[in-house]
């Protein structure tokens, strides 16, 4: 047992709206510079389609992600050391710009120096990067709220997978929005690509960061991440990605995407974890069983043999108190209702999902059912507007009836909610159903309903206090040093190391 | 002239080689780097760039065979200086064909889509890629007229000698006076290219991820305290 900490974030997807703002401040915080102009560390997808860049879930297209081997051992999708190492000149199945969009401006000019006329100018638009003009034709969220859908959502990579066609009239298909970010994951197949070990996990919070200082430009990382959420800078050569806005964390501010997200469908917060289990848990041969194993990962943080062993490996008494309040530790692990986004990649991701729900109540009253009775809602959980096998390839490797068991504890809150405020009653084997009290259930309801910020970003600080008083120390003058010309006798600070 | 070129140039070259890699090292380590320009473009990159790798990786190891190792040395395992002739030079024009070919793309590349490349093509490209098809055309033309189509050159007489005695501080410079004019150019500009070296993207030849077949996958780092506190970095 090596237990450490790792900041995790939860979306709930019922709350997302699909309006983006996560995506804008993303952007304007990280991404708008020349050469990482074409990247999204934050995109929302519209499901069904086929996301971004294209088809990313698709790893028969990319390779990215972990599989077993024919000894049931983790090796890349990519391919073996010495296969990539040998490609290192032009490493095949890498998205390029047009799988991404290219980056795009317009002929600004022309609408300031068009001459009077009956006509109104029109700004054409031109490739950012050569200045020429240049047709839109794909880009982030092209595929809006199923904008194309007839063209775009059937090559839904995760309706591929289960051999079904959703309908092409707009009235009769399914909608829900998927924001995506860096999932920081235990098992990162971004950091087992990466030939220079530039990338690395914190050993700390388990943020996946970029060495600027080391990343060479060998682009293996972009190949391995099966989420395709490392990019090229192609300005500088070298990857970047999203940083979990880390500087923030350390201060105990929620990311900017969490913090601007308007339907306040973000959580943060710290979850424990035992990192012996991690390969063991990815290792898993059934993909149905990936998602209890990685529940298992995740360490008790009232465990007294668990707070031991963490303190040992450094995880500070705050750190384990935030992780005891932990939002993200609660809808993972006492609720279960957060599921991770395609387990089957075998990463661990640590950004999960809450699947939607709006429209199982949809269907439960358009079949005639009583949505707030519990035995309908059960009966028409199979009859829903999304598939759950279309969420379960998603969210369980397969497991429909994980999906299911999400879906019943979701709905069987609502409905107890009902109860106890319009008919002040407790329904027990609507609880029996579902295997939880009526205190779980609202404290459910609490947690994903009300959801104050307190209650949503639960982020110790980081203990920094070293590095900071180095900081200090170093920001005086280069030639102030024992013997220097510019030598202050300023007291000899005790460095530990 | 001969002086210069082949008694004094050869140091400064190897100089500029030498402290502009330190320098650079200490001064631009994010710039340390292959500048990837997959991402702009990658149908030719991924047709010229592993010619001219696997061009570039049999060219050296030629290099160090012939310029290196005596021609006594080989011809005390057996191997006759016809042989070795023969084989040399067979095996070191395909090699420099893949590299030429290789090269060729890149460059008719970075001209094709200027458009976009020009905007990750830096002035040391401007320099670099210049000298890489002088020292390649060079070095495979004059291999091409003497020793393939023309009358036949040992250069491991000559220039190979001439090498090796850079390196131990008594360059023989009348050695190189009776080259080829095509073979001097060939050393020249193969000095230039050693002389950009660190100044290019050629740097990442020493990042070649070796360590990777050693590492563990995941590399977990932790927030630790320098054992020595630069007051300048």
């Amino acid at each position: 047992m090596k237990i450490l900490a790792q900041v995790a974030m939860v979306m709930n997807l019922d709350k997302c709206i699909g309006c983006n703002t996560c995506s804008v401040t993303c952007k304007q915080t990280w991404t708008n510079r020349d050469g990482i102009e074409y990247a999204w560390f934050n995109n929302v997808e519209s499901k069904p389609g086929i996301g971004f860049p294209k088809a990313w879930e698709d790893q028969s297209q990319w390779r990215g992600g972990w599989k077993l081997d024919a000894h049931g051992r983790l090796t890349l999708v990519a391919g073996s050391k010495l296969g990539r190492f040998l490609g290192l000149p032009a490493p095949r199945h890498l998205p390029g710009l047009e799988d991404y969009g290219e980056p795009t401006t317009y002929d600004w000019d022309t609408l300031l120096s068009a001459p009077a006329g009956t006509d109104m100018p029109v700004a054409r638009p031109l490739d950012a990067l050569s200045g020429q003009p240049r047709p839109i034709t794909w880009g982030v969220n092209w595929e809006d709220s199923l904008a194309g859908s007839p063209q775009f959502a059937n090559l839904d990579p995760n309706l591929r997978a289960i051999s079904q066609q959703v309908s092409e009239a707009i009235d009769q298909t399914f909608l829900f929005h998927l924001p995506r970010i860096c999932n920081h994951c235990l098992n990162p197949a971004c950091v087992a690509s990466c030939p220079s070990g530039a990338m690395f996990k914190r050993q700390a919070d388990g943020i996946v960061l970029v060495d600027q200082n080391a990343c060479r430009g060998w682009r293996l990382c972009v190949k391995g991440c099966p989420y395709k959420k490392t990019y090229i800078n192609h300005r500088s050569g070298k990857a970047e990605k999203c940083t979990f806005c880390f500087p923030r964390i350390e201060e105990g501010l929620p990311t900017v995407c969490a913090e601007t997200c308007s339907g306040r469908m973000r959580y943060i917060g710290l979850v424990l974890y035992d990192l012996d289990r991690v390969e063991a848990a990815a290792s898993i041969r059934d993909p149905k069983q990936l998602l209890a194993a990685q529940r298992l990962v995740f360490a008790d943080p009232n465990d007294p043999e668990v707070v031991a062993n963490a303190l040992a490996n450094g995880v500070a008494e705050d750190w384990l108190e935030a992780a005891r309040r932990s939002p993200v530790w609660a809808l993972i692990n006492r609720f279960q209702v957060a599921l991770p986004l395609h387990p089957e990649f075998r990463t661990l991701p640590m950004v999960w999902y809450i699947p939607p729900l709006s429209p199982v109540l949809d269907a439960t009253a358009a079949f005639g059912g009583d949505n707030t009775e519990a035995d309908d809602v059960a009966r028409t959980v199979a009859q829903l507007r999304i598939p759950m096998e279309y969420l379960a390839q998603l969210f369980t490797g397969g497991d429909v009836s994980a999906v299911a068991g999400v879906l019943m504890k979701l709905s069987a809150m609502r409905t107890h909610m009902r109860n106890v405020t319009v008919k002040h009653e407790v329904d027990e084997p609507l609880l029996a159903a579902v295997k939880t009290t009526a205190a779980d259930l609202e404290a459910l309801y609490r947690l994903l309903a009300i959801a104050k910020p307190a209650d949503r970003f639960v982020i110790p600080l980081a203990h920094n206090e070293d590095a900071r008083r180095l900081a200090g120390w170093q920001s005086g003058c280069a030639l102030d040093q024992a013997g220097g010309p510019g030598m202050s006798h300023r007291p000899t600070m005790a460095v530990s190391s | 002239m001969n002086n210069f070129w082949f008694g004094i140039f050869p140091y400064i070259a190897l100089s500029i080689f030498v402290v502009g890699h330190i320098w650079r090292y200490r001064h631009d380590k994010f710039g340390w780097g292959t500048h990837t320009s997959q991402l702009l473009e990658h149908r030719w990159l991924g047709l010229g760039s592993p010619l001219l790798h696997l061009g570039v990786l049999l060219v050296v190891l030629g290099h160090g065979l012939g310029l290196l190792i005596p021609a006594s040395w080989t011809e005390a395992i057996g191997l006759s200086e016809s042989a070795y002739h023969v084989l040399a030079v067979a095996s070191g024009t395909v090699a420099g064909l893949l590299l030429a070919a290789g090269l060729v793309i890149l460059v008719l590349r970075r001209v094709v889509f200027r458009a976009r490349l020009r905007l990750v093509t830096s002035r040391s490209d401007y320099v670099l890629f210049p000298l890489l098809v002088l020292a390649v055309g060079f070095g495979l033309g004059a291999t091409l007229a003497w020793n393939v189509f023309g009358a036949g050159f040992d250069y491991r007489e000559t220039m190979s000698v001439w090498f090796r005695s850079v390196f131990v501080g008594a360059p023989q410079i009348e050695l190189m006076a009776a080259v080829p004019w095509a073979y001097q150019v060939h050393a020249i500009s193969g000095f230039l290219v050693f002389a950009v070296w660190p100044f290019t993207r050629l740097v990442h030849v020493w990042s070649i991820p070796l360590e990777y077949f050693v590492r563990p996958f995941v590399v977990y780092r932790r927030k630790r305290l320098p054992a020595t506190v630069s007051s300048h970095e």
